[in-house]
């Protein structure tokens, strides 16, 4: 059976897969939902290990980065992000 | 500087540490009828182009050109020009923009019922608007909401706190959901003043009905220092205790600058929580003109070299 692939976002307080999750994003390669900015009200998981209990695989973490000289206060993107995969069986004639 | 309709401090202050102060049913009623009369609102609306084409050219929308002072943008007795007319209003950007603030640009965002895209379309990315702005002097972005805005009908969201982060643009389109993130749910008449780094994003409208938004950027023409009323303004700033603070654990004045400024988001990282209220102490200390201000010794501490 072919599968798809699900994505999931997890920005998390610090570079501790368990610490706790401030920000997420889901999307669907499925298709059968069409997740946006400002959908969901609390997050899908309280922190990274309880995305990997619940069978998401982790397919990149950002790396620490050395601050700069002259930008060591300097605030912008989110610093712990971790992307997450679950491949998901579709019935192509359905 | 004194008066009755400036902001107060404690309302700087939120705005230093959240990047916005919401001001709900402001715009008496009949002034938000009439800025709708003027647009040419109509609930019988069947083609977005034609509507928009319409609003575009025979609204009272003025075409301002960019720079143009605030005081000359809008037709005098116009609905627009009577809202900004209004003490709450005038007071607000004052203590802001200061006395001769110029707009950028405005615009009407109208955002359309399934009904007449024929689908629901998404929300719009979260993103902060014009492009990387690593001033200290800062633009604000007044959103007016002519009518009630319910939870189905998708009004802007924003992330509190967000306003002092130097990012590009839709680079944080990324971001779907963030803690914290507020939606405007809110009944007519109501403004939304925000500084113009917050990140934000309009919603996705379920309803059958039209929902309008005006935003007006305005930027100062002067040094923004103390413009509002700062008559209740603590210029000592006196240092507390941290961390170990005996019977005040848990008890912290929640009307004390010092507190609004260090009191976390829900989205703050561990550490970069912390230089948040670096960056809010010292653009407080751009605020006030005080250099020397501090909450928690967050900056002294780093700027004690020999």
């Amino acid at each position: 059976m072919p599968q798809r692939q699900r994505v999931l976002v997890l920005y998390l307080s610090s570079s501790a897969l368990d610490s706790s999750v401030i920000a997420w994003a889901n999307y669907d390669g499925t298709g059968h939902t069409r997740p946006m900015a400002g959908d969901e009200s609390e997050p899908p998981y309280a922190n990274g290990v309880r995305a990997l209990e619940d069978g998401w695989r982790l397919i990149q973490a950002s790396p620490l980065v050395q601050h700069g000289t002259g930008e060591e206060f300097r605030t912008g993107y989110l610093k712990y992000e971790f992307f997450f995969e679950k491949l998901v069986d579709v019935d192509e004639g359905a | 500087m004194s008066g009755s309709h400036l902001l107060t401090t404690n309302q700087m202050a939120h705005f230093a540490a959240s990047g916005f102060l919401r001001f709900d049913a402001v715009v008496p009623e009949p002034l938000n009828q009439a800025f709708l009369e003027e647009i040419g609102h109509s609930d019988e609306v069947t083609d977005i182009g034609g509507h928009y084409r319409r609003i575009m050219h025979s609204s009272a929308i003025p075409l301002v050109p960019a720079g143009t002072p605030l005081e000359e943008a809008y037709p005098e007795h116009s609905a627009l020009a009577r809202i900004m007319k209004l003490p709450v209003v005038a007071g607000a950007v004052r203590s802001l923009v200061g006395s001769h603030p110029v707009v950028d640009h405005h615009f009407l965002h109208i955002t359309f019922p399934p009904r007449l895209t024929g689908r629901p379309l998404p929300s719009q990315h979260t993103h902060q608007d014009s492009t990387i702005d690593p001033r200290r002097a800062f633009d604000v972005q007044i959103m007016y909401f002519p009518h009630e805005v319910t939870p189905e009908m998708g009004g802007t969201r924003f992330v509190p706190g967000t306003h002092l982060r130097i990012v590009s643009e839709a680079a944080i389109a990324r971001y779907q959901n963030i803690a914290g993130q507020q939606h405007m749910v809110c009944p007519a008449g109501t403004l939304l003043f925000v500084h113009h780094g917050i990140w934000h994003g309009g919603g996705a409208n379920r309803s059958d009905r039209m929902r309008y938004m005006f935003k007006i950027r305005l930027c100062p023409t002067e040094r923004q220092c103390r413009l509002w009323n700062t008559s209740d303004l603590d210029t000592r700033s006196p240092q507390k205790p941290i961390f170990w603070v005996g019977d005040a654990l848990g008890r912290r004045d929640p009307d004390d600058v010092h507190t609004i400024l260090t009191e976390p988001s829900p989205w703050f990282e561990a550490d970069t929580g912390r230089l948040e209220y670096l960056n809010r102490i010292r653009f407080w200390r751009y605020l006030s003109g005080d250099d020397e201000f501090d909450a928690d010794y967050w900056v002294t501490r780093i700027e004690n070299e020999y």
